[in-house]
């Protein structure tokens, strides 16, 4: 009799080497889909257990995880990017234009990086909406908001800090107008505009401390916090069940909250 | 009644090296944080110089507002003189451009007007385009000083020639 591709997987997740990575190993039980989550470095962020319910469209038109997935195609296509773009006054121009004219498929992933970063932008403020229009805002989940709201900031300089890398008149101009407002801090706002720029005037030293934001320094800072923000759904009780909803389902998930707590 | 003693000083002696431990620790970070600030603040800067030479000053006709745009300063040669303005818009820092036909210098980014005295006549801008220092060298030029402000109309802001 042939084997079903189910049992072809399941025999290979019974194997020495699946189970030396995978250490749940094969069966759908409770207990073992539970475990496959729970034991995973990447999963293991997540609740184990959701409602169904709360995974349909409507509950949160997904628009947490779309904004993951323009942020992963951001660093998808930023990486490729940065192996034909120079940092430098002289040639920062130039190679953007060869990306999009010279370089195979250089148009296609500069296209996408940019589209990308305007969606973000775009669903970030989306989930924010969403989110608050639902209460899903609300103790205990609280911090989970303000990290939501540094999350926010930390798209809006990386969509900043994009701006100036293709150095034509554009980019020149809206830096040189976003770094004015800096300077209109009290006290210190000149100070700031001067460390932020490497000078006192967008020049070589301005491209090359923007590429470093946008390319490592605010990257690395927004995986931090969306690791946080993601481990934070589990802590504070899952994902949101609506304030509408009959009362016996809330306390129902406030229960399951207090059970994936003490896990 | 010894024992006791002996015991209040062990507890006091840990307490002093946690706060020991701790002192070196807040002095080890607020050395690390000037060292940071010192390291982001650059030390020499490959910028323009802020003296701009302006050429002869027969370039310039009587009543006319040139811009050099690679400068960003304005040359006026009115009837008191030679003077120079700051054609960095004192909003968000666009360049300024002088526009004949209204008689006025205007920015393109959010509308503000001004005189060619620098005076503001509408628009955002917080306060009139600075005059900048202008003087003759032994060639016979005019050179400016972008980084030097002159009070707007007084009789040492204007060049005569």
């Amino acid at each position: 009799m042939a084997k079903t591709v189910d049992q072809y997987f399941d025999h290979l997740r019974e194997t020495r080497v699946w189970r030396s990575i995978f250490r749940s190993g094969a069966g759908s039980s409770t207990l073992k889909r539970a475990l496959a989550i729970q034991q995973n470095v990447f999963l293991h962020l997540f609740s184990t257990k959701v409602r169904t319910r709360m995974l349909s469209f409507s509950a949160t038109w997904y628009l947490g995880t779309l904004t993951l997935g323009t942020f992963l195609i951001l660093v998808a296509t930023g990486i490729p990017l940065m192996l034909y773009y120079h940092p430098s006054a002289p040639q920062a121009y130039a190679d953007t234009k060869d990306l999009q004219f010279v370089v195979s498929s250089g148009l296609f992933l500069r296209n996408l990086h940019r589209w990308s970063a305007h969606a973000m932008v775009f669903l970030v403020f989306a989930h924010m909406f969403k989110v608050f229009y639902r209460g899903a805002y609300r103790p205990p989940r609280e911090f989970n908001w303000v990290i939501g709201i540094v999350l926010l900031l930390i798209t809006l300089l990386l969509s900043y800090t994009g701006y100036l890398l293709p150095w034509d008149q554009l980019a020149y101009w809206a830096i040189t107008v976003g770094s004015n407002i800096a300077s209109a801090v009290p006290v210190i706002g000149n100070k700031i505009h001067f460390l932020l720029l490497g000078g006192n005037a967008v020049n070589a030293n301005a491209l090359l401390r923007f590429y470093v934001l946008h390319c490592m320094i605010l990257p690395l800072a927004a995986m931090f916090f969306v690791a946080i923000h993601f481990w934070r759904i589990r802590k504070d009780g899952g994902l949101y069940a609506h304030a509408s909803e009959p009362a016996t389902l809330r306390t129902a998930a406030s229960r399951t909250a207090a059970v994936t707590e003490a896990q | 009644m010894a024992e006791e003693t002996k015991k209040t000083d062990d507890v006091s002696r840990r307490q002093f090296f946690v706060k020991l431990g701790l002192g070196s620790l807040s002095i080890a970070a607020a050395g690390t944080a000037a060292f940071a600030y010192q390291y982001l603040e650059p030390n020499v800067l490959f910028e323009p110089s802020p003296v701009v030479n302006a050429g002869k000053p027969d370039r310039y006709p009587l009543d006319s507002v040139t811009l050099d745009v690679n400068s960003g300063i304005y040359v006026i040669h009115s009837q008191e003189g030679y003077f120079s303005l700051s054609a960095v818009c004192t909003h968000l820092g666009c360049l300024t451009a002088w526009k004949p036909e209204l008689n006025m210098i205007a920015c393109p980014c959010h509308g503000s007007k001004f005189e060619t005295s620098g005076k503001k006549i509408e628009g955002p801008a917080p306060k009139p385009l600075p005059w900048k220092r202008i003087w003759l060298n032994d060639d016979g030029d005019l050179l400016v000083d972008r980084s030097t402000d002159v009070p707007a109309l007084a009789r040492d802001s204007f060049v005569r020639v």
